[in-house]
């Protein structure tokens, strides 16, 4: 209501400027009539006297000057003034006054949001701060107090140490690996620190094994020679660059360094499988759904039952797709009615992405988000997993 | 709701600019005073109102509602306050809300100074204004309306342009802005004139200020988006013959020739159809820049959004303006008298020569900037216009006009005597000749840098010896201080806009000639020499700041001598919302004027790409456009009268009677 108050108040000032004016009874005198052009030359006959007195004219051309302004003035004065009629006619202004608050209030009718109140951004996420998305600003306080506290002490190795590894989770995989670069200048370079600043370079470049990344890659297998991480990621590479029949030595040779009961050895083996079908030109049969991912990331939730994994081997593609869409819904409704931990969102998001439905995985992040709310290390998490579906 | 009242106060405005572009006019032409004093209360109310409604759209910036659809697309919560100010102009619809702000603002100043103009001028200088007014609200309200609302609000918003996230964008806009819609009040002068018929030195006298300032605000925005170009953008350039630096680059030269011809419509009551012409001139030229800028012809940083819709307005705008203004002179032209007569070599010939070679080199940039916007309009062939096109267009049609610049203020009126001049002007030129010689033998190879060296010493010795003779610095001594007390502001102004003109030359030819550009890989701890300065490359530090992360570069910079080294870092960084990257370069300046730039590319492994560059009185560009602005300003103080006396013909016959004619 109190909108209304304040636009007819508005009006009726708008009005009142060209109503009062309108109404006096005696118009305002704007400036003489006569006024200006006479009056320039007037001026400008004594400005010419006070630059002769300050000598910055001769007298010569002073007297020249004069004559010219004289005759100008002449000239004007027998123009005469341009109109001396006073007062004049109320209508036209009084009209206007008139249609003025209803041009204006109709446009605005038109244009215009009247009862729409504003909406502050502290105030909505005061109303809503599960919704907010603020709502990891603790990361990024923790993350601004550790830059500032390296730029003051850029050799602290802990601290580089530190840093890195949340940058990667925050997915800000430059700054992770500009981290690790100064962490290993600083605390010298080791296995994790090496293979950290490769998997960094390669998030940054969308997983490709940049030769940066290989580098990083092959000193870290100089410096632990029984790394198994690092070869996981030269041998991606090999495939990514085309080398095939490399990349299926290079499988074949980490399934070699396994004993039997490494918990890579699975996801070794399968890489192994893909990398011979690519080299015969086969198409790849996946045993399971989930992305073959390096062992330090294997998914912790729980994943297909073993039953399902064996059912998966004997079907066809088409069934198996299937298969795999069936339990990416199953996983859906289940999170969708009572909800879930990070890990499940975190699975259902991958499983879309990996089925190429990015706009569901959009939509799954936004609402893993609000039920994840309240959980910061959740919402890390969370954001990690927008790589690959900004629009 | 400050939002909605933000919104009616403009849709108000608009209804108040329609009585005022109607009332007023129909008031000067029945001779009606109570209409006639209708226009300065409208033009204040109008002004108001604008106000109100800026001031809540800033609101809604600073509190980041993104109910409001353009607070949405170009602000983020976390962005920090002084770009939330200042982004309120910077996209499409704020700035056009800042555009008919600043065309009320001087819509009401014009109302508040000119209460001695004569009834009927004012009347129709104000009537004038509001239809400009009444074009831009429409624009505004109809096709760009920052007020526009969303029902279900995003939380977040987007985030403006990184590159626009600079002190730059809370400065140069406005002052751009300020200069465009200056013209805009020489404009409705040039029209008022024209609908009465009668034209006279008093006009000139009161345009005179309004262009002044204009082309103060014009010249400081053109020069401070030339710097912030040169930091920002990290390719260590400071002018691209980019449209959109055309498109301001137009109504300058025309606004420089239109203060120049009106001096002489001033002083000897002549140039007046040509100073008219101009005068309509200079505002079409910076409403074609907001046509281009703002329609998306042109894609650039500038270009907000596009949308053909405004696009073809802006055009109806530019059409009914321009068109609308030439028809009504090509009517009234015939009927303005024809001013005093004058030999060409006299200061009025030098400002018509003035005037020649601006509008001359108006038109080369106009071609160069539209001709290859025609060509793909009409064949689809994409062209690309660029330095050197305005290398041998422009820059030979400056070089007679900087030649002859310190020779105009040495003229007399009506008829000058070039012989006395050049004896005066004699000792400057040989210093200038010395100038080039010495450059030429420091510097060797080239012999068009030390020219450019010369010439800007010739102009900038020739201003202030014209100073110097008027007030008898050399031949009296004795009373030279109280003559300079003495001189009007306007004297102290031209000399320094002159000046500061040399000063600019000196800038641009040693930043061209003498640059040093080194572009190479580099990784921590590599060192590189570049002119007398050692690069280190110490190492790659990562930063966070409230919306963007980067990394920054951390280099050791000694220059040969004792001196502590300097510590810079240029940084790459990465705008979380956008994600798109920017360049910060790392600058310092060495000796006052001379700038070591570093900019950094993409990584390259271990290393990064680097640009590195020395730019000799690289500052000085900037520096000479400033002092340029100065002289505006003092000029603009000087409240006396201009008064040209006439050399008469006998005592000019007597001194030397040959040269004279």
């Amino acid at each position: 209501m109190l909108i209304w108050a304040l636009i007819a108040g508005m009006t009726a000032v708008a009005v009142s400027i060209v109503l009062v004016p309108a109404l006096r009874r005696r118009p305002e005198a704007s400036g003489p009539a006569e006024a200006g052009e006479m009056s320039v030359y007037r001026d400008q006959l004594a400005e010419l006297d006070r630059d002769v007195d300050s000598g910055l004219v001769g007298a010569a051309e002073a007297e020249a000057a004069r004559t010219e302004i004289s005759r100008r003035l002449l000239r004007a004065g027998r123009r005469g003034p341009a109109t001396a009629a006073d007062g004049g006619s109320r209508f036209l202004p009084i009209a206007a006054a008139l249609l003025l608050p209803v041009v204006a209030v109709g446009l605005y009718t038109r244009l215009g949001h009247p009862t729409m109140p504003d909406m502050p951004f502290a105030e909505r996420k005061m109303a809503a701060p599960t919704a907010a998305p603020g709502a990891g600003q603790s990361i990024e306080d923790l993350v601004a107090k550790v830059v500032g506290h390296l730029a003051a002490n850029p050799d602290d190795t802990k601290g580089w140490d530190l840093l890195a590894p949340t940058y990667m989770h925050l997915g800000r995989f430059e700054l992770a690996a500009a981290a690790w670069r100064n962490a290993i200048r600083t605390g010298g370079p080791d296995e994790r620190r090496l293979t950290e600043l490769g998997r960094a370079l390669t998030a940054a470049a969308d997983d490709v094994v940049t030769p940066e990344a290989r580098e990083a890659f092959t000193r870290a297998i100089e410096v632990a020679p029984s790394a198994v991480l690092p070869r996981f990621f030269l041998a991606a590479g090999l495939a990514q660059e085309g080398k095939k029949a490399e990349a299926v030595e290079a499988w074949r040779a980490i399934v070699a360094m396994a004993k039997g009961d490494e918990p890579w050895l699975p996801d070794a083996r399968e890489e192994l499988a893909r990398a011979e079908a690519d080299l015969t030109g086969k198409p790849y049969v996946p045993p399971v759904a989930t992305p073959a991912s390096p062992p330090s990331a294997a998914p912790a939730a729980p994943g297909p039952s073993a039953a399902d994994v064996e059912a998966a081997a004997l079907m066809s593609p088409e069934e198996r797709a299937k298969m795999i869409a069936t339990m990416v819904e199953r996983l859906k409704d289940r999170l969708n009615g009572s909800g879930g931990t990070i890990d499940d969102w975190e699975r259902l998001i991958r499983a879309e992405k990996l089925l190429g439905r990015l706009d569901d995985a959009r939509a799954t992040l936004d609402r893993a988000r609000a039920a994840l709310s309240g959980d910061a290390a959740a919402l890390v998490r969370l954001d990690a997993l927008t790589t690959g579906l900004k629009p | 709701m400050i939002v909605e009242v933000g919104h009616f106060a403009l849709v108000l405005a608009l209804a108040l600019a329609l009585v005022q572009s109607v009332v007023p006019i129909w008031g000067a032409v029945r001779g009606d005073a109570r209409a006639m004093a209708l226009a300065g209360p409208i033009s204040g109310g109008q002004f108001l109102f604008v106000a109100i409604s800026f001031a809540a759209l800033t609101w809604a910036h600073v509190v980041s509602d993104f109910s409001v659809v353009n607070v949405f697309e170009n602000s983020h919560s976390t962005k920090p306050m002084i770009y939330k100010i200042s982004g309120v102009w910077g996209n499409h619809e704020g700035s056009m809300l800042l555009w008919v702000a600043i065309l009320a603002l001087f819509g009401a100043l014009v109302a508040w100074f000119g209460r001695n103009l004569p009834r009927t001028l004012r009347a129709n200088v104000l009537g004038v204004q509001a239809w400009v007014a009444v074009a831009f609200y429409l624009f505004v309200l109809l096709t760009s309306n920052p007020f526009a609302r969303f029902a279900e609000p995003p939380m977040e918003g987007r985030d403006l342009n990184p590159l626009l996230q600079d002190f730059g964008l809370a400065v140069h806009p406005p002052l751009l802005y300020l200069g465009y819609v200056g013209f805009s009040i020489a404009f409705s002068f040039a029209a008022a004139a024209l609908i009465e018929g009668r034209i006279d030195a008093a006009w000139a006298r009161w345009v005179r200020p309004w262009t002044l300032a204009a082309w103060v605000f014009l010249t400081l925005g053109i020069a401070m988006g030339s710097y912030w170009a040169y930091y920002e953008l990290g390719w260590g350039g400071w002018w691209f013959w980019d449209p959109v630096e055309n498109a301001s680059l137009l109504p300058w030269l025309a606004g420089t020739a239109l203060l120049h011809s009106a001096i002489v419509m001033e002083k000897r009551d002549g140039l007046k159809i040509w100073t008219i012409l101009l005068a309509i001139l200079a505002f079409s030229l910076s409403l074609l820049g907001t046509f281009l800028v703002r329609s998306g012809v042109l894609t650039s940083v500038h270009a907000f959004a596009t949308d053909p819709a405004r696009g073809v307005f802006i055009l109806g705008i530019l059409m009914l303006f321009v068109g609308g203004s030439l028809t009504l002179f090509a009517a009234r032209a015939a009927t303005l008298t024809k001013g005093g007569l004058f030999a060409p070599i006299s200061r009025e010939g030098s400002l018509v020569f003035n005037n020649l070679f601006l509008t001359a080199a108006t038109a080369t940039v106009f071609i160069g900037t539209l001709y290859p916007l025609a060509l793909e309009a009409v064949t689809g062939g994409k062209i690309s216009v660029g330095a050197p096109f305005f290398d041998m267009t422009f820059g030979p049609l400056m070089v007679p006009l900087l030649i002859a610049l310190p020779v105009g203020p040495f003229l007399a009126w009506k008829r000058g005597d070039i012989a006395a001049v050049a004896q005066r002007l004699a000792v400057v030129l040989v210093l200038s000749i010395a100038a080039t010689l010495v450059t030429w033998a420091i510097r060797g190879h080239a012999v068009l840098p030390a020219l450019g060296v010369g010439l800007a010493t010739w102009l900038m010795l020739g201003s202030l010896a014209e100073i110097a003779f008027r007030i008898k610095l050399f031949s009296q001594p004795a009373g030279a201080l109280r003559r300079a007390v003495g001189l009007p502001r306007s004297a102290w102004g031209t000399m320094l806009g002159h000046f500061g003109v040399g000063v600019m030359l000196l800038g641009i030819v040693a930043e061209s000639a003498w640059k040093i550009e080194q572009v190479l890989v580099m990784k921590p701890g590599d060192h590189v020499r570049i002119e007398r300065f050692d690069v280190a490359f110490e190492r790659s530090v990562p930063n966070s700041g409230p919306n963007w992360d980067e990394v920054i570069a951390r280099f050791r910079v000694s220059d040969g001598t004792s001196n502590p080294p300097v510590i810079m870092e240029p940084s790459k960084r990465s705008y979380r919302t956008r994600s798109m990257p920017t360049t910060e370069t790392a600058i310092e300046t060495w000796g006052l004027f001379s700038q070591l730039y570093l900019a950094i590319g993409e990584a390259q492994g271990d290393g990064v790409a680097m640009r590195i560059y020395w730019k000799p009185l690289v500052l000085l560009i900037w520096i000479g456009t400033l002092i340029m602005s100065i002289g505006g300003v003092v000029s603009l103080t000087d409240r006396r009268l201009r008064v040209g006396a006439p050399t008469p013909r006998k005592a000019a016959a007597m001194a030397l009677p040959a040269a004279a004619e």
